[in-house]
């Protein structure tokens, strides 16, 4: 039941890409390793990279693109 | 007098919203406030007569949507729209299309605000004025090798400034003579994809210096200056403390730069609030004109404060078509004033963003302080928006008090629920430094990446 998953680090608005029109930087099935960026969140006028902290591949966005997300809330899913 | 604007529309949200809105109740102006969807349970909608749901919390669908708001400025028949500042207050397009539409704008028209938006532009003006600018290229430079032997000429380090950037954006620094082409390159590259406009010039770099600069107001006809603001602390080129008077220059140099600022609004027939931005080089005690701003800014109270004159108040008035209510020699200064810029950001944690709800609030009082905000408890602080939550002003006769009644109304202050930056001007009020006034622009950055206070907890 130890679900993996990737919590957004601060509050603000989440974006799967790096700019409106660009293709997200994952989906689900993708792999993602330790470290790699795979969204965005922005505050207050500044952006802030959302890091995977872990290997795996992505199950489920849990959050939708350009929706308001708090500290420490699941953004995804991974699986082994 | 003033009865030709009846209705006031207010094109902004947040603490200026309400500053524009207590400014017109004072005059019998009735307001209307806009609003997006993040802000329906703001004070600005609370205070305002009516209030105009104008779409989502992002700006560009609310705040920056020009066709709405024009849409709501024809349907309630205001007669006149107050942008505020940032959002639309300096788009020349807006003022162009408010005016158009046959209402009032309150602010210079969009020719003045074009002049004064494009760098070199602003920096031709202001040299035609008599203004003295910082040595560098007369015209636009797109030839990398005259931009070369102009920088060799003027001597490194020289900063190469994009004419379409402002507020800190699109400039470079070249110490080195041999790094000169290839930022010259990247300088172009990056303005044209940053503004779109490839255009640049080059400037000499002073090293140390302080951001001072002059409050005027004109009629389009005359004009007049409220003395200046230092506001020379800085954090990634965003001003966080302000003060007025500038207490480390002589009353010469106060005369001249102040002069010179009425002189550059003069020339360009300038009707509303403007701020004439300068570098002061302590050194050789020589100042330059940086840019102009064609509107209201954020630091007005301090100014106010010193004058005991609502800047807010006039630039209605003016926009009405009424003349100056003041010559010159009517407008005096008194005592000292600062404000810091109480923002939702963590400042033992880089400043990361932090909104979210307050959960209880406790705003100073007293003699000597006044606080401009747009927070109360249970308020939620949206992220959409940047992250000044308000301002404290603090007044007293001379810099010395006036830091100490900061000091006593930082203690009264409390914020909770939500991070602030009041614990990072608790630590500056007790700095040595900043009590002697021995600052400059560079001087936060470098006291926040040393200083051990802040990067504890």
């Amino acid at each position: 039941m130890s679900e993996k998953v990737i919590v957004s680090p601060l509050p603000g608005i989440f974006y799967r890409s790096s700019a409106p029109g660009q293709p997200p930087y994952k989906e689900v099935g993708d792999s993602v390793c330790e470290g790699e960026v795979i969204g965005t969140v922005e505050a207050m006028k500044s952006f802030h990279s959302v890091f995977a902290d872990q290997n795996g591949t992505i199950t489920e966005f849990v959050v939708t693109n350009e929706s308001e997300v708090q500290a420490g809330q699941i953004i995804c899913c991974l699986s082994n | 007098m003033t009865k030709k604007i009846k209705k006031l529309l207010i094109a902004n949200r947040g603490e200026i919203a309400l500053r524009i809105i207590r400014a017109a109740k004072e005059l019998g102006i009735e307001t209307y406030q806009i609003y997006s969807l993040a802000d329906e349970q703001s004070l600005a909608v609370k205070c305002a007569d009516h209030s105009i749901c104008v779409g989502a919390a992002r700006a560009t669908e609310s705040y920056l949507n020009i066709d709405v708001i024009l849409q709501v400025a024809k349907d309630k028949e205001v007669d006149a729209i107050h942008p505020g500042y940032g959002f639309l207050s300096e788009s020349a397009e807006f003022a162009d299309r408010v005016i158009q539409a046959g209402i009032i704008f309150v602010g210079p028209d969009g020719d003045v605000m074009r002049k004064m938006a494009d760098k070199s532009m602003a920096r031709q003006t202001a040299i035609n004025a008599g203004v003295p600018v910082v040595l560098g290229s007369q015209d636009v430079l797109s030839d990398v090798d005259n931009a070369f032997s102009l920088a060799e000429e003027i001597g490194f380090p020289v900063m190469i400034k994009a004419s379409a950037g402002g507020g800190g954006r699109g400039i470079r620094i070249v110490s080195n003579p041999v790094d000169f082409h290839e930022q010259f390159h990247q300088a172009l590259a990056e303005a044209t994809a940053a503004f779109g406009d490839g255009r640049l010039y080059i400037e000499k770099f002073i090293k140390q210096s302080r951001h001072i600069e002059v409050q005027v107001l004109g009629d389009g006809k005359s004009a007049v200056h409220f003395f200046e603001r230092e506001c020379s602390l800085q954090r990634r080129r965003q001003k966080v403390w302000e003060e007025a008077p500038c207490c480390f220059i002589d009353e010469d140099t106060r005369q001249r730069m102040c002069h010179s600022a009425v002189e550059l609004a003069k020339n360009v027939s300038y009707r509303g609030a403007g701020t004439v931005e300068y570098l002061y080089d302590e050194l050789t005690q020589e100042f330059y004109f940086i840019e102009m701003n064609t509107r209201i800014q954020v630091e007005h109270p301090i100014t106010e404060q010193i004058t005991g004159v609502d800047l807010v108040r006039e630039m209605i008035n003016i926009s009405a078509g009424e003349p100056l209510s003041f010559q010159q020699s009517d407008i005096s200064m008194k005592g000292h004033s600062i404000e810091i810029r109480l923002n939702a950001e963590d400042p033992f944690n880089q400043f990361m963003p932090n909104p979210g709800e307050i959960t209880n609030l406790v705003l100073p009082q007293g003699l000597g302080v006044r606080f401009d905000g747009q927070i109360h408890a249970g308020f939620k602080v949206s992220p959409y928006y940047d992250s000044l939550l308000g301002k404290l002003i603090v007044s007293d006769a001379t810099r010395d008090k006036a830091i100490n009644r900061l000091m006593r109304a930082l203690d009264e202050l409390e914020v909770d629920g939500i991070k602030t930056t009041a614990p990072l001007f608790r630590l500056l009020c007790e700095e040595q430094e900043v009590r002697d006034g021995r600052v400059h622009t560079n001087w936060l950055e470098h006291w926040i990446n040393n200083d051990n206070a802040l990067k504890q907890e």
